[in-house]
């Protein structure tokens, strides 16, 4: 790729800064599997790349399969006396919503749905482009989205929520298994193994398309 | 402390947004070349904030826990949880084990960021250098685990969502659930807003 893309003055950092302690140091590379820590208070600076970008867009659209087969398929059945209601994420929000919960109706609404679904196609974007090494156009505005939506997705919280109401139900009624709790399984493995991803790197390795 | 530099002495910004180092322009409206967000030398008004944030959570948090999360109606029995009922109600009759789950994620995970936050805003507007290695880990496991706390907000809603078979058994959620939904939401912004920077500042910044 050809270097004059880049704007004087915002060639890639070659520093670290601590994030929680402030502390500068000289960037290194790092090898396979090592982490960079601050000396100083412990804090993670950076980790070697296990993904490549290939592997994180694999990945996106893995996750974007199982969110889809969680969000259209009922979660759990349960059964009384021969009546059987079964549910999805929307039918707890509309169900919050309808029962005077509007609060926690907004509230799962954004955390379960609309921010990994942002998340997810956001990250599918800027990484369908940076493969090449090129910046998607709204780069800028993707990335600081998804810093921003970063701690505000709570799939994984959802996902031991419908556990545990699965045990409490079980007390009572007969308690059936739907593909949708299946679906989220899936989408918590692939969460796990986001987690260690720090998209923040496709700003050094990508360059600015000349305009 | 040792000799390490840090990026205020230097007249540098990291930013938190995309990573890059930025030469402090000492402006008030300073935005990052590359991805265009606000840099700040520390996040502002730190100190204030994080007060404001955390004594709003406390006191949505007294009714969170007074006030019934969740109804339980079968045939003409009604039944009122608060979350600590809750949590033996599954103690005694269900497992156990995720009885301990519940109750990490709704009670002590709160109280500890409560106490957390509380010790870590004291501290540093002292400008304390006691344990501040310790002290900046406690500030990483508050954030880390602070969003686990929605755990029974998420479960009061599936519920609702499947008990409702009419006359024989139904479930509602009651104004409790609202309450907590909203201290774990406030505690999680507060501890955002907390610069942990300012654990090693000394009094350098005091604001």
């Amino acid at each position: 790729m050809p270097a004059q893309g880049i704007k004087p003055g915002i060639a890639p950092p070659t520093l670290w800064i601590c994030e929680h302690c402030d502390t500068v140091y000289r960037r290194r590379e790092l090898v396979c599997g090592e982490v960079a820590r601050c000396t100083r208070c412990d804090a993670i600076l950076a980790r070697h790349h296990s993904l490549s970008v290939n592997a994180i867009l694999a990945l996106v659209v893995t996750a974007m399969i199982a969110f889809i087969q969680a969000n259209i398929w009922p979660i759990v059945t349960l059964g009384l006396n021969g009546t059987l209601i079964s549910t999805t994420l929307w039918g707890c929000i509309v169900m919050m919503w309808d029962e005077s919960a509007q609060v926690v109706a907004v509230l799962a609404a954004a955390t379960l749905f609309f921010f990994p679904i942002i998340k997810m196609l956001l990250l599918g974007w800027v990484s369908l482009y940076a493969r090449s090494g090129r910046r998607a156009p709204g780069f800028r505005w993707a990335m600081v989205t998804l810093y921003r939506i970063g701690p505000w997705t709570m799939t994984e919280v959802f996902v031991l929520g419908a556990l545990v109401a699965i045990v409490k139900a079980h007390m009572y009624f007969d308690v059936i298994p739907n593909p949708g709790i299946f679906g989220y399984g899936v989408l918590m493995l692939i969460i796990t193994a986001f987690s260690s991803i720090d998209v923040r790197r496709l700003w050094d390795t990508t360059e600015e398309t000349p305009a | 402390m040792n000799g390490l530099p840090r990026a205020s002495d230097l007249g540098l910004i990291g930013c938190h947004v995309c990573g890059m180092v930025c030469r402090d322009v000492e402006a008030d409206h300073a935005a990052c070349p590359r991805c265009g967000s606000s840099l700040h030398k520390r996040k502002e008004a730190s100190y204030s904030r994080t007060w404001a944030l955390l004594i709003a959570a406390f006191i949505f948090y007294i009714p969170a826990n007074v006030l019934p999360i969740m109804r339980t109606v079968s045939v003409g029995d009604v039944d009122d949880n608060t979350i600590l009922s809750g949590i033996i109600e599954l103690w005694v009759k269900g497992s156990p084990d995720l009885a301990v789950i519940v109750f990490t994620a709704s009670i002590v995970v709160p109280v500890l960021k409560f106490f957390a936050l509380s010790l870590l805003l004291v501290s540093a507007q002292r400008g304390s250098l006691w344990a501040q290695r310790q002290r900046s880990k406690l500030y990483r496991l508050v954030e880390f685990i602070g969003y686990w706390s929605m755990l029974d907000v998420f479960v009061v809603a599936l519920l609702t969502a499947l008990v409702q078979f009419g006359f024989f058994s139904q479930v509602e959620p009651l104004p409790g659930v609202v309450y907590f939904g909203l201290t774990v939401i406030i505690t999680m912004l507060a501890s955002m807003t907390f610069d942990p920077r300012l654990i090693w500042d000394g009094r350098d910044f005091d604001d």
